[in-house]
């Protein structure tokens, strides 16, 4: 699976300086009630990198994303996207900055048609002010999304369901068209929680290769996932996460063999006694 | 039994200045609730300021124009003043808050503290002379054919109660398949989903209830022109209600629902009144088990069944879209 491992940029410690960081988290600290479901002191991540989150059940990655595109505050703490502050950004403004999310459990805006929940993530379109939408001026702006959209729906098989409702497609199609959605807006960070999920395998190969094709194309994507054959199999860097801690990162291979990574997933003491 | 006398009755109650009147209220009611997805529990109250708004101005010594300028800018006003703390938080907030702002705003206008301005319960009156200067008609004569006649008066406003619902229903179809229109169903549909691709709910959100609510004050202003008599009592809670009856019978979510919703739901309130008024009259046994006023009664009975019965077999209005109600939004 991991025929050629990518080359190494940073150390593998848990908050570990990288080369070019797009996304720095700084002393990000979110408790609910006693439970600390993020506190992650230093967290970096490489531009032009698929990079994973891994970690088990409960262990803050959701939350991680949540905090990160501004859709929950967090308790203290900073992040930055290039250099730029994100505290106290809301979520729409997060996007338009150029980071956008999707969500484990897929959002797809049921009574628009598949196209139109890919128009309406045009992230610039002036018939959306209601000068705009009065007195017109954004025919044009919609025939280039449109294009683009056309393009987007054909790399992810949905060009023949364009003019159906999104509620009416399946559980997979609805977050393939999320992920078409979020690209739609153009990003340059893209943070996917579980694109996988639901997904059939078939699918799932295709959707391997257009994350792959993302970074090639100059994009940053974050990625939670539970199955660490994907997370070998195309992973640059991998963060694990586990009671809202990064305890590890490095390359796949390196987590791979982390001994408190397996511990974290597998409980303390397995296999100490047969 | 007079059918051609109910009929007349049913059918001028529903080409009227009242319907025109309830569905230009309900085309503002629809844009906040059928597109934006806002639960404003309070549309009675934009009407309200709308109307007032304008009689205060004329009784204030200002022009009758001036006066409807004030009554719109006041439903401005109020959709700020509703929106800005609420749209914020969870949908039931605006819900509480629209429907106790309406009953405080008709509470205060009718309060002997504010009857200096407002006249208390007595409302003001004859304050839309300048609008009748206008008519192009004869006031007093009949107009239309046997026996569909209505006096020249009437036939003004309905002239201009239906001009503005023509408009109005443009104006909605236009933005609502503008971009912009796009953007706030995505907002009714999935407030995070549509964040996260970079709309601001909040701002969808507060254009689209001040501007229903602007329409709203819009009809506020013509059903008290057509009266030229504004009393806060008109202006009860259900009022809003109907109004919402009005846009789901229709179809809430389309451009002609609540203009088809109007006017079939004064079609068949005003025939079944004019019905049970002239069966409790003439129809010897109906008479006997029922007075007037239980006949009243038994015609909000029979609305009631009737519009059970079209929720029953449309459940999306007369004009709602049948698979797009079918979608179950997760």
């Amino acid at each position: 699976m991991t025929a050629d491992q990518p080359a190494r940029f940073a150390e593998s410690v848990p908050g570990s300086a990288k080369p070019d960081p797009v996304l720095v988290a700084d002393d990000l600290k979110r408790s609910f009630g006693g439970i600390h479901a993020v506190d992650v002191s230093h967290l970096e991540v490489q531009r032009h990198t698929v990079t994973s989150l891994i970690g088990p059940n409960g262990a803050g990655k959701t939350t991680l994303f949540n905090l990160l595109s501004g859709f929950d505050r967090p308790d203290t703490g900073s992040w930055h996207l290039n250099g730029g502050p994100l505290v106290g950004i809301s979520a729409h403004n997060v996007a338009r900055r150029g980071m956008v999310r999707t969500f484990q459990l897929t959002r797809s805006l049921a009574r628009l048609t598949v196209m139109e929940n890919m128009l309406v993530a045009n992230p610039k379109n002036p018939g959306e002010t209601l000068r705009g939408a009065i007195f017109g001026g954004w025919g044009e702006s919609e025939e280039r999304a449109r294009l683009e959209a056309d393009e987007l729906l054909d790399r992810f098989g949905l060009s023949h369901m364009e003019d159906e409702f999104a509620g009416s497609l399946s559980g997979g199609q609805r977050k393939l068209l999320e992920v078409a959605r979020a690209l739609m807006v153009d990003p340059e960070v893209i943070m996917l929680d579980e694109p996988m999920a639901g997904v059939n395998p078939a699918l799932t190969q295709s959707l391997l290769h257009h994350i792959t094709g993302l970074r090639d194309s100059g994009k940053t994507v974050i990625f939670i996932e539970h199955d660490m054959d994907v997370v070998q199999e195309i992973s640059d860097w991998v963060v694990v996460l586990a009671e809202g801690r990064v305890i590890a990162e490095g390359t796949p291979s390196d987590i791979a063999s982390n001994r408190l990574v397996i511990d974290a997933y597998l409980g303390t003491h397995h296999g100490e006694r047969p | 039994m007079d059918w051609v006398d109910i009929l007349k009755d049913g059918v001028l109650a529903t080409i009227g200045p009242l319907t025109a009147g309830y569905a230009l209220s309900a085309i503002g009611l629809n844009l906040q609730f059928g597109y934006g997805g806002l639960l404003n529990f309070g549309h009675v109250a934009f009407m309200m300021v709308g109307a007032y708004g304008t009689a205060m101005t004329v009784e204030a010594g200002g022009s009758f124009w001036l006066g409807i300028l004030v009554g719109l800018l006041a439903a401005v006003v109020l959709g700020l003043l509703l929106g800005l703390p609420t749209l914020r938080l969870r949908a039931d907030y605006l819900a509480i808050t629209t429907i106790a702002a309406a009953e405080v705003i008709r509470l205060l206008i009718r309060s002997s503290w504010a009857e200096p301005i407002t006249n208390g319960v007595f409302g003001i009156q004859g304050f839309a002379d300048a609008f009748y200067d206008l008519n192009p008609f004869q006031t007093a004569a009949l107009y239309g054919i046997d026996p569909f006649l209505v006096t020249g008066r009437k036939l003004w406003v309905m002239v201009v109660g239906w001009a503005l619902v023509a408009v109005a229903t443009l104006f909605v179809w236009r933005i609502i398949r503008s971009p912009w229109g796009r953007a706030l169903k995505a907002i009714r549909e999935d407030e995070d989903a549509a964040s996260s691709i970079g709309k601001d709910p909040f701002r969808f959100k507060l254009q689209v209830l001040t501007l229903g609510g602007t329409i709203g004050a819009a009809a506020g202003i013509l059903l008290a022109i057509e009266q030229q008599n504004v009393v806060p009592d008109a202006y009860l809670p259900q009022v809003t209600f109907i109004l919402y009856v009005i846009v789901i019978l229709g179809g809430a979510g389309t451009i002609m629902g609540p203009v088809l919703g109007a006017i079939t739901f004064q079609f068949l309130f005003f025939t079944i009144d004019s019905f049970m008024a002239d069966t409790q009259s003439n129809v010897g046994w109906v008479g006997d088990i029922l007075s007037p006023s239980d006949a009243a009664q038994v015609k909000l009975v029979l609305v009631g069944v009737g519009l059970m019965l079209l929720m029953v077999f449309r459940p999306q209005g007369l004009l709602g879209d049948r698979e797009e109600s079918l979608i179950d939004d997760r």
